[in-house]
Formats: C-alpha cells, sequence, structure tokens
C-alpha cells in the first residue's frame, strides 16, 4: 500500500529558515507536499481559501507548522482564529519557533496546540528536528479528514 | 522517592501493552513507564485518588499513550476529562488505537488530543511508530512546567 502523504502548510517569514525546513523535509520526499506562507494573514487566506487562494482545492492540510514572530498576524493569533473556527479548529497545529519564552509555551497549550518544538540553533539538530516533525505529522499521525466540520 | 513519570499507558490489551512497553525500552524511552488497565484507573492515576491516592499529584506523566476502547471508562470520556481540567490539559494526550472509525479520529480532535495513531497490524512497523512516538513526544515536544503552574 502507498502511504499517502498529505499536504503540510507551514507559515514563516524567515527565509533562512524556509530554505532549511525544505531541505530538511526533502530528504524524506516530504517537501513536494509544503505550502509556504510568509505571515499569518496568509495561512488564514490559505486555509479558508481567500486572497490569492481563492481557487485552490478545498481541504485541509495534515498539519499547520507555525511559527510565532511574523508580521501583520503572529503565530498566537493565528492558532485562536483556527481553535474557533468551525471548520478549521480540529487541524493539527505544532508551534515550531525560536521562541523559549515560558508565556509563549503556556499560551499555545492553553490555546490548544496540538505540540510546540523550539528550533535548535545547531544546523544539523534543526535539519534533524524538522525531519521528524514532518515524519511524525505528515506519515504517523492521522490527520482528521479533508475540511470536516467536527 | 516518586521519581518521574515520563509515560502513562492506558491500555487493556496485555499483548499491545506488553508490544508497547518492549519498543520503548528497545529505544531506552522510557525508563519509567506506568501501565493502567481501563479509563476508571487512568484517572485515579492522573488525579492521585483512589488506589494512587498517596502519589505525588505534581507529578504529572510528561506523556499519555491512551486507547479508546477500555473498560469501565472509554478512552473519549477520559480524553474529554483530562482536556476539560485547565491543569491537565497540559498534558500531551497521543491516541493509540486500532480503531480506524473516522467518527472515533474526529470525537478525538474535538476534544483536543494532541495527536490520534492507529496501531499499524505489522509487528516491526508497530515498534517503529512507537518509537517514532517516544522521541518524538519525550525528546523534540516541549511542553509547560506543570508542577511549577499547579504551585
Amino acid at each position: 500500500m502507498m502511504v499517502e502523504i498529505r499536504t503540510i502548510l507551514f507559515a514563516e517569514d524567515n527565509p533562512k529558515d524556509v530554505e532549511l525546513t525544505l531541505e530538511a523535509l526533502g530528504d524524506h520526499n516530504l517537501a513536494n507536499n509544503v505550502i509556504v506562507v510568509r505571515d499569518g494573514v496568509e495561512a488564514m487566506d490559505y486555509l479558508r481559501c481567500e486572497g490569492k487562494y481563492k481557487q485552490r482545492k478545498a481541504g485541509n492540510p495534515a498539519v499547520l507548522l507555525l511559527d510565532i514572530k511574523m508580521p501583520r498576524m503572529d503565530g498566537i493569533e493565528v492558532l485562536k482564529a483556527i481553535r474557533s473556527d468551525k471548520t478549521l479548529h480540529t487541524l493539527p497545529v505544532v508551534m515550531l519557533t525560536s521562541s523559549r519564552e515560558e508565556q509563549d509555551l503556556i499560551k499555545s497549550y492553553a490555546l490548544g496546540v496540538n505540540a510546540y518544538v523550539v528550533k535548535p540553533v545547531d544546523f544539523k539538530e534543526f535539519i534533524e528536528a524538522v525531519r521528524q516533525v514532518g515524519v511524525f505529522w505528515a506519515v504517523i499521525n492521522e490527520a482528521p479528514p479533508l475540511g470536516n466540520k467536527g | 522517592m516518586n521519581s518521574e513519570v515520563e509515560i502513562l499507558l492506558v491500555e487493556d490489551n496485555p499483548s499491545d501493552a506488553e508490544l508497547a512497553l518492549r519498543a520503548l525500552k528497545k529505544n531506552n524511552l522510557a525508563n519509567n513507564v506506568i501501565r493502567v488497565c481501563d479509563g476508571e484507573e487512568a484517572l485515579d492515576f492522573i488525579f492521585a485518588r483512589g488506589p494512587f491516592k498517596t502519589r505525588e499529584r505534581l507529578n504529572i506523566p510528561r506523556l499519555i499513550l491512551l486507547d479508546l476502547k477500555l473498560p469501565k471508562i472509554d478512552g473519549l470520556e477520559v480524553l474529554k476529562i483530562i482536556k476539560a481540567d485547565p491543569v491537565t490539559k497540559l498534558i500531551p494526550v497521543v491516541v493509540l488505537t486500532s480503531s480506524i472509525e473516522e467518527s472515533d479520529m474526529i470525537e478525538s480532535y474535538r476534544l483536543g488530543v494532541n495527536s490520534y495513531i492507529v496501531k499499524p497490524v505489522d509487528f516491526d512497523k508497530f515498534i517503529e511508530s512507537v518509537r517514532n512516538i517516544g522521541f518524538y513526544w519525550l525528546l523534540l515536544n516541549q511542553q509547560p512546567d506543570i508542577k511549577k503552574l499547579i504551585k
């Protein structure tokens, strides 16, 4: 049986981190299924099929990898919007961030984040961490069905 | 001394429990796994009551692996109770089940499960999945220091 690999939505404003992450996911052939958005507004546009994503095929990704510090709308706001949206609220959301601030961690869990991963500073460790995150959420975890109404 | 519990394994099927424990041990992921056999026992453990009355309540497991079809109180009910409590809701709960029923999956996510994993039937794949779960949740994932929050 073929393993079905669903889309990963990746919200990150730092181009360097985007490049590294795509490289890490590429090793496992997960990269073709990664959609990169650069801030929280774009992430919500993608999820709600609005703005420049009006034409996209409907359906939720397997997981949203979400940076916290982003322009226009930050990761905490995005998480809040997702958890209060009828169509999106069951979407698995993983914070992938450089923030080690306890406040961000507590706020994220209180809002119902699925997991919280701190980006390692070391290059090799970063690649390995992202690889693990990608495999876990795109392959091992069973994501809720596409766009279920929960 | 109450040493830190790393994983609470809630599983009524002895052979599945045995397999999961073996997979965790084999990968040196869990020196301290507690296994309970039904939903009631799981809640008693988590909330330090009943047979676990004398347990240090602050010593909260870092991860709960939860089967769904359980005697006495089923897994969805256990999940609901854990996620309705402001403190225990911070513990990552991974459903590890043979159920591929979509309604179980949707309900689990609705109740705030952290991850939902269908047990692979194949032995090697099962060991590999448990290894991945352990690495991911014990080594990579960060969680708030619950002890600090209770104090």
